[in-house]
């Protein structure tokens, strides 16, 4: 089973770094991954995407992303300007960083048959690191709702990754964020 | 006791350079160059390997550098990509007139103009002609193992010369993959220091590359083609050292479906991988469709080629490089030769250039090019002989 993610995010918001996080984390669990950014310049701020896949079995494709399982939307001001559910499969899941609940959100996405989440990732980044990066938050919720790497397994990336208090503070932000993501039902 | 851990094609170079004990690393530090050297250039620095790390002010004098370190009988590595490469296509001729065991990454790009920096083989296939062994990766994987092997085959005394190891461009340089990495004293039984057998010295001056006129020259040149052939061998056995070290099985191209296929795509590098994908959907539905994957490029292994096309009756044959003006490109050129020189001129070609500037081949574009080789096959009829893949025409 291959699965697909799309992360959205700006430039300067670590949407390579979590791209990669997950794909470590997977690896750790013995998967097959990819992670590979979108391709060409870097500018702090505009709005970039990231992309990860993960198999049970070797990867051998590699062409772009255009049909992801799942959509992951690191920055909240993106939902408007940029079509973050483009190409998602029928039933895909997104998960948003938002301080919007799944509902709400789903109204601003417009038609869509997906499953949506929310996490308000700022507020727990600034709770925990006191700084609005909120990009490791975005990991835990994701995991939540899809179990596409052990919790353990991404703690442990973020501990080898940021060693010392940040990574201890970024596993916090994890956990909390895996348990606070709520989904529409 | 092998280590799993997840790399960037770029990394995966990089690290295997590092487990290969080079003693020379010299490149230009600027765009476009590649993350390998940046990473090599740590490596120096915080003392992980023990070489010396040459900071030049072009491609050029960073391949004169590696020039002058090889003679010395130095292991030596550089990185480059595009305009890198292109601006280093007078030493690359140098490199391997003067017998330079240089290996060299390279991170596949387009050339300007227009100015692009996405991956195709425009760099690479414009210094086609220049001597080297040529290696195509399909993944980070490939990339480390091939990088391994390179210096077992570039130094072996029956070759000695460079060779230079292509990854596309941001695809493979750029995307992070699992990678099984081999201890360093692993790398070491592997491939033990360089033997080499003149060296230059200051205590001894000789001459290299002296003034060599036409009653000379043309033997020179006639003993490159000769090496070069040679190499096909040593590729192969150190494939198989490589293998009993590894388990991890090469040789000079990949097939997949080609016992019974009807119709195969012939691709260099991690398009390769694409075509196997769709060819494994395709054989499910009962499509007879093959992939064949020249992992070496140069020295061109055609006798494998035709015996891997077996029964196939048609060939669509990718490059990702324009050879302006002439009836076929690069890799398709070098397939009907083959075809042509083993008497296999019936089968049918066709040639798709394809992901110039980094356009992206997507499966759908490439189950296409299957239906078409099959219908070609099928009727005996080829449509199109030359075909511009995803292009707005």
């Amino acid at each position: 089973m291959l699965v697909e993610v799309r992360w959205h995010g700006r430039g300067g918001q670590g949407i390579v770094t979590v791209s990669r996080m997950l794909a470590q984390a997977a690896l750790l669990d013995g998967k097959y991954v990819q992670a590979f950014p979108e391709f060409g310049p870097e500018r702090r701020g505009a709005p970039v995407t990231g992309y990860t896949r993960i198999s049970d079995e070797p990867i051998v494709i590699h062409s772009q992303i255009y049909n992801p399982h799942i959509v992951v939307v690191v920055d909240p001001t993106l939902i408007g300007s940029v079509n973050v559910t483009r190409g998602l499969v029928p039933k895909g899941l997104i998960a948003a960083h938002s301080d919007k609940s799944p509902g709400d959100l789903r109204k601003m996405l417009g038609s869509c048959d997906a499953k949506v989440y929310t996490v308000n990732a700022m507020r727990i980044a600034l709770d925990i690191l006191g700084r609005p990066i909120y990009n490791t938050a975005m990991l835990g919720a994701l995991l939540k709702i899809a179990p596409l790497a052990k919790l353990d397994s991404l703690i442990k990336v973020v501990e080898e990754r940021f060693p010392g208090p940040v990574g201890e503070k970024n596993v916090a932000v994890i956990k909390r964020a895996y348990e606070e993501v709520q989904g529409d039902e | 006791m092998a280590k799993v851990i997840g790399l960037t094609g770029n990394e995966a170079i990089a690290y295997a350079v590092k487990q290969c004990d080079v003693d020379v690393i010299a490149a230009y530090p600027i765009t476009p160059q590649t993350i390998m050297v940046e990473l090599l250039s740590e490596y120096v620095y915080n003392g992980e390997i023990n070489a010396e790390f040459i900071c030049v002010e072009s491609e050029h004098s960073a391949m004169s550098a590696c020039v002058g370190a090889s003679l010395t009988g130095a292991r030596v590595f550089t990185a480059t990509a595009s305009q890198g490469l292109a601006l280093m296509h007078e030493m690359l001729y140098i490199a391997s007139g003067l017998r330079c065991p240089i290996v060299m990454g390279v991170a596949n790009r387009a050339l300007s103009a227009p100015l692009n920096i996405h991956g195709d083989h425009s760099d690479m296939m414009g210094s086609r002609d220049c001597g080297w062994m040529q290696v195509y990766a399909e993944n980070a994987q490939e990339a480390y193992d091939w990088i391994i092997q390179s210096f077992k085959i570039a130094e072996d005394l029956r070759v000695l010369l460079p060779i230079s190891v292509n990854i596309d461009g941001f695809i493979l340089s750029h995307s992070m993959e699992r990678v099984e990495v081999l201890e360093d004293e692993d790398v070491s039984r592997f491939l033990p220091p360089r033997k080499p057998v003149i060296t230059i010295d200051p205590a001894k001056p000789i001459t290299v590359g002296a003034l060599c006129l036409p009653d000379y020259y043309f033997e020179m040149k006639r003993q490159q083609v000769h090496a070069l052939n040679e190499s096909y061998n040593v590729i192969r056995e150190v494939n198989k050292d490589f293998e009993s070290f590894t388990g991890r099985r090469y040789d000079l191209l990949e097939t997949y479906g080609m016992s019974d296929a009807e119709a195969a795509i012939i691709s260099l590098g991690s398009t390769a991988g694409t075509a196997k994908a769709v060819a494994r959907d395709l054989r499910s539905e009962g499509k007879k469709v093959g992939v064949i994957k020249p992992w070496v490029y140069r020295p061109f292994p055609e006798e494998d080629l035709i015996k891997a096309v077996g029964d196939a009756e048609t060939l669509a044959v990718l490059d990702r490089a324009c050879s302006f003006g002439a009836p076929f490109n690069a890799l398709c050129s070098d397939v009907v030769a083959a075809l042509y020189r083993y008497g296999k001129s019936s089968v049918k070609v066709f040639n798709c250039v394809y992901g110039l500037g980094g356009r992206d081949i997507t499966p759908t574009d490439i189950r296409a090019i299957f239906n078409e080789a099959l219908e070609a096959a099928k009727t005996g009829i080829v449509k199109e002989q030359l075909k511009f893949i995803g292009v707005r025409e």
